[in-house]
This record gives C-alpha cells, structure tokens and sequence, in this order.
C-alpha cells in the first residue's frame, strides 16, 4: 500500500475507550475500568481496506465506535482529513457524520420495522438536507437501490418484506446515500447465511471500486477479514497484538495468538485439513475489567515466559512491509512461525 | 461396522397459518457405529428439523412427522411409545444444542443438570452418579470440577457452559451425539477447542456423532461423510474426501466457490450463488434449487430429482451431472 | 435458535405489527369480537341519538314521572317524567366523549413525558418518573373530587380532570417501552446518520413503543368511563339537563324500589360500555403480543 502513503484519510492515535464500572444501587462506586481500547494507532490511506479481527470482546467494535465519536474516546486522537475529530462540538459532529458512515451486522435490527425502504434510505440525505427537490429525492433512491442490486419497485415496502441479504443492502445503501468517504463495516457478513455472504462481500468490494471508498472492515472471521482486506491489524484485550498486508499475516504469522487464530480456523478441505496442526489455545480470553500484568496474551499463550508476565510489548517492526508485532518472542525466534 | 442410525423417506412438515412448509422433505441416510457425519446446508434448509425429528422432539402442533422411518440400534423410534422414546433421550441419543445458555436452567447448579440424565436412566446411587460426574467435567477440561459442580449457568462462560453440555451429553455413554451448531455461538479459538474436544470424546467412547452446521470447514475437518441438504432436501451424500474433492451438485459447488478461504492468496473475486434463499411455503417446482443455479435445464422447472449414485460413496439429487 | 425454521415461522424481534395483522388476530379473538361489536353499536347509538331517540330526552312530562315501561316509553320515565330510553341513549354520548377524549388527552401526556425520560434518561428521567410516582400515589377519585372543585363543575373542567389523573400509567408504560426500543440497533443507525434527538424520539422511538399504549388506551377508556359516572354519581360532572349513564344511576337509585330501571338501564351501559373496551384491550394485548407479531409475514 507504500504507493498510498501521503493519502492518508484517517489516523488513529493512541486511541483509548474505557468504561467505568460501578457497583452498588443508591451510592454508586466505582470498582475499575473496562479497557474496551487501550491504545490503539494506525492509519488507514483513502481507497484501502483496513481488517480489524478479533474475538468477542477484544475491543474492535468498541474501536468503530470511538472512531465515529458514538462512544466519546477517553484519550487519543482520531484524525480525518486532516483534523482531530475528537474535539468537535455535537454540530460539528453531526456535519462530520456524511461522511463516516456505519454498516451493521444484524440486518434484521438495524432497520426501523416501521418506516419504508424509501424512508431509511433516504433518512440520511433528509437529515442533511442533500434531498433537493421531490424529484430528485426520488431520483436519489432509486438510483441507490438499484446501486446495491436491490429492485426499485420494491421502495414502498417495509423492511421485514426482505430477506436478510436483501435487508443488509438496504444498509449499505444507507451508508452510501451521502457519499460517504469512510465506511466503518461492522461485521456485516456474519448474520447472514453462506450462500449470501459471498454476494455483500463482493457488493462491497464493488462499491469500494466505484466509489473509491475506504472500509474499515471489522470481523471476527479471518477467512472474510482476510479476503476483502489490503492489511489486518489482530486485535486481543483492547490492543493490537499484530499488525501485517493480508499476505504476510497468512505466511508468516508472528504473534502466538494470531498463530492459533488461523490454526482455528478450518479450510473447507480435507487434504489440506488433515496436514494441518491444530495448535489449540488453553483456557479462555480473560475479562477486560481485570486483564493480566505484561503481555495480555500470557495466560493463554503457548510460548510464555518471565518477561511476559512483568513487561508489555510494544508494538514493533519486523519487516519492511510494515510489519509490526507486539511480542517479546517475536525478535528472539523467528523461525517459530507458519502453524 | 455395523449400522447404527438408518433414516428412511423421513418427512417432517409444519402446518402453519400461512401454509405448508416442508421442513424435512423425503429424506434418507444411514450412519455406522462411530463414525461422524456432517449435515450442512443454511439456515432454513432444514437440518435442524431432521435432528430433532430423530428424537422425536418437533413441537406438535404445528410441526409433525408425517412419514418415514427412523431405525435406530433396531428399533423404529417413530412408533414407540412416549415412555420408550424417553429412555432413548439423552441416554442411548444425546443431543447438545447452539446455544448454551438458554438450553441450561438458569436456577439449578451445573452439577445436579449433569446428574439428572444418570438419576432418570441409571439405577446408581447417588455417589456413584456424582463421582461419574466430577469425572465427565475433568474430560470436558473444566478445571476445579468439585467447586464447578456447585455453581450455577451464569457463573460459567460461553466456552465452559458448552463444555458442560457436552459433558451432560456424554453422561450415560450414548451410542449417537447429535450437535446441533455446538459452536457457532462461540470465539474461533474456543470453538476450536469444543470441536477438537468431541472429537476426542467420541472417538474414545466409540460414540456416532452428527454434527450440523453451515461451516464447511468444520466438517471438512471433522466428519467422515456428508449431507448437504437444500430446502428441506438432501441434495448430495458422500464421503468427505469425495465432495470436497469432487463436488457434483450445483449448490455444492456454488456453496464452496461463494466461501473466502483462508489459504486463498490472491484478491479473487468470490462466485456467490445468485438469488435469495427458498421461501418455504412457496417452494418452486421441480428442483427447488433451479431458480438460483446455472446449470438448469428444461426438466428441473418440473420434475424433482431424486438422489442417484453416481460413483461409490457418492449421490446426488440433480438431472444435470456436473463434472467438475 | 436450535431450530431455524420454526425460528423463522414465528418472525423477528423487529417485524413490523400490519393493521390487518391486528385485525386478523382480533377477529380471531371471540372475546375482543365482542367487544368491537358492542364499541360500535355504542358508537352509532351515540352518532344517531337524535334519530334513533324516541324522544327528546329533555322534555319533562311533570304528569308521568317515575313511571314504568309502557308502550309510549319503553323503559319508563324518569322522577320529571323524561323518557328514561331516550335519556339512556343521549347518555353515550356523554360517556363515551369523555371516555375517548380524556384517555387521548392522558396518552398524549402520558407519551410526551415518558418519551423525554425514557430517551433523556439520567435528571430528567429522575425527576419525570418522580412526578409520575406522586401523581400515582394519590388515590383517583380523591383527585378528581379536588380537581372537580377547583375547575368547577362541567364537561370540558371532568375530561381535562380525568386526563390529569390518567397520564401516569401511559407515562410507565411508554417509558419502558423506550428503554428497551433505544437500544435497538436501528436507533444506533440513526444517531450514526447524524439524526437529531428530536428526529430519534419522535420518527423512531415514538411508532416502535406505541404497541402497548394503544392497548392501555383500549383498557384506560373503560376505566374513565368508571371514573366519569363515579364523578357523575357523586354530583360531579356534567350540569344538569344534560343526560349523562353517571347521573341517571344516582338519581334512580332513589327510586330503586319504585321503578328499578331508572337506575339498572344506565347501570347496564356502564357496565357494557367498560367490559365492552376491556374485551378489546384483551384482544389488542393479544393481537400484539411479540410471539403473534407479524402473522401473514414472508417466511426467507
């Protein structure tokens, strides 16, 4: 992606999300933090594909939304175009929004069950005024259903008319009515069934081209991840454990999580199957409200150490490429790869 | 082996306000002694159904059998009697659900739910029972079992309730496990773990296990042979090694192009299959997949295929052969 | 779900409640079938009572007071000798005004105000719901007698009374509807679109939390018809002559031994009026009940 790398459209910076937690019914205490996002960095270039996967808690949600300013980030900076969006009043926010659009991952909540096709596509473009005339308003929609692969006779219908493919691309059409820049993919696939995932991933790959669109796309399925993405950035606990370009996070994976996260993941092949190792994970992630000391990986981690209950990684370079892994071992064994 | 399991012209059918769905249509297979098959399909094809129609568990009305056979260790489960069938559940045929959470009961301890099989189908005494238990919890990896066994659902997570289950599954040693998506609701890494787990359990106990799912990793990975199944039909039965190697129906093959690969290293364009899933009520005529597949012919808009074997091991339920 | 298809048989958290879903599910309903009939015979009695009044029920006849039925007045004639039938019929009017008009004017507070708690949440909330609990704790009828007294007596001074009374439970019932309904995912969406709290709370949460209101507003007409022949019985209320079910029953009581339909005729419609709206709630509770949302809906 060098070839991108002085059009950046948003840079994250130090990007932490906490959440506090409290105990008690009349006198509120706090007990501590959740660390949903616990210093998050990276940058992603206009018309590129940025892959966020982890597991279920591991703060990539939490990640989208601190972006979009829904959940106000507890420190760190979010640069879009050029400006620190962290620090925009509620108007200004609101401005911002056109051009930061979300796509859901439950197709079937995410639409209002009580306003037509036209009026959830169209609801964007209302609150931003871009409706124009009542013609063109129209003219509108029925372009953008038809940009999605969706029938525009079909404007008038509600939402639970349509099957779950068909309703995630109304979301999509949604997302793009104001010609958005940046699109944060919240696991849009994962709701939806085999046969039809493949059809939204390649709309969305479609759409990417045609509108030189830059997806953050979050999920936990590496296979997905790794399909639509340029790079992947692994999250585990609220931080970044590796960094990599689709490529090299296959071939030569560096973190021991990463390792076992692709090891998890069965290829639809016996052949390949069989030749396999299943390197499985001991135990379970441990709750974000008391992560471990050092690396956050340690409890779980096949190859630990002294020095990874004491110290925590910093997230560092190991190739050309960009790299980057947070691990103690990663320096010292570089042979201990591809599971 | 011997043949433990044989399905025969199963039909299972929901009378609903809105019409007749075919949830299981016709269906026929057998499974031998220890061995796993895979039923995949999306959701709505009906896989979920035909397991629970083996254990005669359809909520009646709307949903019932309305025919076929289903021979298990000799018996014809679908003419025996309510008290029959109930000796047959959970002790000879266990089944471990999606979702862990809702299929515990959220105010008895993990340890009494996993006695309560062994209190109803064994004659143990209660020591006995709990020492079996604490036993199944330490396979299942559960680490403190004696503390565990006093805790309730909520105290566990995700991972270790659907190890609980599967250890309530295993407790009175069944000859058939059917797995019913046991880890769809899970992290990758665990669900790694819980499927390594079974497999491992059954081997060593030499149980038959059905596991449904709409992963074809998974049963690429895991099971011997494989049903595919469609709206409410098996379209292809085979052995793992040959499907994968040589899938011969269109949905199949559809099925497998329209999945992303981990190992798939260039930025190829995924071949979905085109059109929206069957409505179930309004299936179309003849085979039901012909709307949505490229290889239609004349015949498939008005006579349904029945499954024809094409090689050994292999069967599929289409009027084109498709040699890929 | 363990099992998809019958997932899939009984639709979605987020379907949407059709009219003719509703009404299907109410004709299914026999009780709530009954209880529509009767709202609509009240309703045309009410709309045709100048044609359908045998006479003009303010017309005393100081020669046949108190009289019992006899052809000329089928249901007799009250203590100045007005046709007690025709009185009866007039009385709907009464009754059911002040029971549609005072239950949408308690909704519409009701709403607002749990509205803004339920999306506000946190000071507003709290101070909200206490208002509500205050209102709540003072017995009814208390109220309204004070109200009655400091508004004077009359029909616009009782609706306004009883709908100042009757918000609350919409207030509750609307405020729980919306906590659960913001954090849906499409309220996500439209704060992701940049949508305005207004927009939110009125394009948004207001259609998707209405289900139940509509339903305590079917139970809440039977409950102000109660109320307003409660007050009526109790002299408060509409002014005489005009004919009101609340009035009729008071003054015949008197007279219960001498012509006992005077009071038992206005009675009955008190009593069919409200099991009349109750039998519709049930079946509107029923109608729009989550697991029967959606019937007639697509199966994918």
């Amino acid at each position: 992606m060098s070839e991108h790398n002085n059009n950046i459209l948003l840079t994250v910076n130090n990007l932490t999300l906490y959440f506090p937690v409290f105990k008690g019914i009349i006198f509120k205490k706090k007990i501590g933090e959740v660390k949903a996002v616990d210093g998050v960095s990276f940058s992603i270039a206009s018309g590129e594909t940025l892959g966020l996967v982890g597991e279920s808690g591991c703060g990539k949600t939490s990640t989208g939304r601190a972006i979009l300013q829904m959940d106000h980030p507890t420190s760190g900076e979010v640069i879009f175009e050029g400006a620190d969006i962290t620090k925009l009043n509620k108007y200004e926010l609101r401005h911002l929004r056109k051009k930061m659009q979300l796509i859901f991952q439950d197709p079937f909540g995410s639409l209002d069950p009580r306003m037509t096709v036209r009026d959830i596509i169209g609801e964007p473009l209302l609150i931003h005024k871009l409706n124009g005339s009542k013609a063109e308003y129209r003219e509108q929609i029925d372009h953008l259903m038809e940009t999605v692969g969706l029938n525009p006779r079909m404007v008038d219908r509600y939402p639970h008319e349509f099957s779950g493919g068909q309703r995630q691309r109304i979301g999509i059409a949604r997302a793009l009515s104001v010609r958005p820049s940046l699109i944060i993919c919240d696991e849009p696939v994962s709701a939806l069934d085999v046969s039809i995932q493949a059809q939204i991933i390649n709309l969305l790959e479609e759409l990417q081209e045609k509108f030189n669109l830059t997806y953050l796309f979050i999920a936990h399925d590496l296979a997905v991840v790794r399909h639509i993405s340029d790079r992947i950035a692994v999250m585990y606990l609220g931080e970044i454990v590796e960094f990599a370009d689709r490529k090299d996070l296959y071939h030569s994976p560096q973190h021991p999580y990463t390792q076992a996260l692709i090891a998890a993941v069965p290829i639809p092949d016996p052949l390949i199957e069989a030749e396999r190792k299943h390197v499985l994970l001991s135990g379970e992630v441990p709750s974000p409200l008391n992560p471990p000391a050092g690396c956050k990986f340690h409890t779980r981690c096949p190859y630990v150490h002294d020095l990874c209950r004491k110290k925590t990684p910093q997230l560092n370079q190991v190739s050309d490429r960009g790299h980057r892994v947070a691990c103690h071992l990663s320096a010292k064994a570089p042979d201990r790869n591809n599971p | 082996m011997s043949k433990l399991l044989e399905v025969k012209n199963l039909s299972t059918h929901f009378f609903t306000d809105d019409g007749l769905v075919k949830a299981v249509d016709n269906i026929s297979y057998s499974l031998n002694e220890g061995e796993t098959l895979g039923l995949v399909g999306e959701s709505g094809c009906g896989k979920s159904v035909n397991a629970l129609s083996l254990l005669r568990l359809i909520p009646n009305p709307p949903g019932k059998i309305v025919s076929g056979k289903v021979i298990f260790e000799d018996q014809n489960l679908l003419t025996l009697s309510e008290d029959d069938i109930c000796r047959i559940r959970g002790n000879r045929m266990a089944m471990i659900f999606q979702e862990p959470m809702t299929s515990l009961n959220p105010v008895m301890t993990i340890g009494r739910q996993l006695m309560e099989p062994m209190e109803i189908h064994r004659q143990m005494t209660r020591g006995e029972i709990q020492e079996r238990c604490l036993d199944l919890l330490k396979r299942v990896h559960i680490p403190e079992a004696p503390t565990r066994m006093n805790a309730y659902p909520h105290q566990f997570s995700g991972g270790m309730l659907q190890r609980a289950m599967i250890a309530m599954g295993l407790t009175c040693n069944p000859r058939l496990v059917i797995a019913d998506e046991p880890t769809t609701a899970l992290d990758v890494t665990i669900q790694a773990q819980l499927l390594e787990l079974m497999k491992d359990l059954t081997r060593e106990f030499g149980t038959a296990l059905i596991i449904i799912t709409h992963n074809l990793g998974i049963v690429a990975r895991y099971a011997d042979r494989v049903n595919v199944m469609y709206a409410g039909r098996i379209v292809e039965k085979s052995t793992a090694m040959d499907l994968y190697k040589n899938p011969r129906h269109p949905y199949t093959i559809g099925l497998m192009a329209s999945v992303p690969r981990l190992d798939q290293d260039m930025k190829k364009k995924l071949k979905p299959i085109e059109g929206q899933p069957p409505d179930l009520i309004h299936l179309p005529s003849g085979c039901s997949f012909h709307p949505r597949c490229s290889y239609r012919v004349e015949r498939c808009l008005n006579e349904t295929p029945e499954l024809k074997t094409v090689n050994e091991n292999h069967e599929i339920a289409c009027w084109v052969d498709v040699r890929t | 779900m363990s099992d998809e298809t019958i997932d899939q048989l009984q639709p979605q958290r987020a379907s949407r409640i059709g009219v003719w879903a509703v009404m299907k599910a109410i004709l299914k309903h026999k009780v709530s079938c009954v209880g529509v009939v009767i709202i609509i015979l009240l309703s045309l009695m009410a709309i045709f009572a100048p044609l359908i009044a045998p006479h003009d029920p303010n017309e005393q006849d100081l020669y046949h007071v108190l009289e019992n039925p006899s052809r000329k007045h089928l249901l007799g004639t009250d203590d100045v000798g007005r046709d007690l039938l025709s009185r009866v019929i007039y009385g709907s009017r009464i009754s059911l005004l002040v029971g549609v008009a005072a239950t949408i004017f308690a909704a519409v507070i009701g709403v607002i105000l749990g509205l803004i708690a339920g999306y506000k949440g946190g000071m507003v909330d709290m101070v909200i719901m206490r208002i509500t609990d205050t209102f709540m704790c003072i017995p009814g009828l208390i109220l309204l007698l004070v109200m009655a007294a400091a508004l004077g007596p009359g029909l616009h001074n009782i609706i306004i009374a009883i709908s100042l009374i009757g918000w609350t439970g919409f207030a509750r019932i609307i405020r729980g509807q919306v906590l659960m309904v913001r954090e849906l995912p499409y309220i996500e969406a439209a704060n992701a679109a940049g949508a305005s709290g207004f927009r939110i709370m009125f394009r948004h949460l207001l259609p998707n939390s209405l289900a139940p209101i509509i339903v305590a507003g079917s139970i809440t007409i039977g409950g102000v018809i109660m109320l307003e022949s409660a007050a009526a019985f109790l002299g408060l209320g509409v002014q005489p002559p005009t004919p009101s079910w609340g009035k009729a029953l008071r003054i015949g009581y008197s007279y219960l031994e001498v012509v006992p339909l005077f009071s038992i005729a206005p009675g009955l419609m008190i009593t069919l009026a409200i099991l009349a709206f109750n039998f519709l709630g049930d079946g509107l509770r029923d109608a729009l009940d989550p697991r029967l949302r959606g019937q007639g809906k697509k199966i994918e």
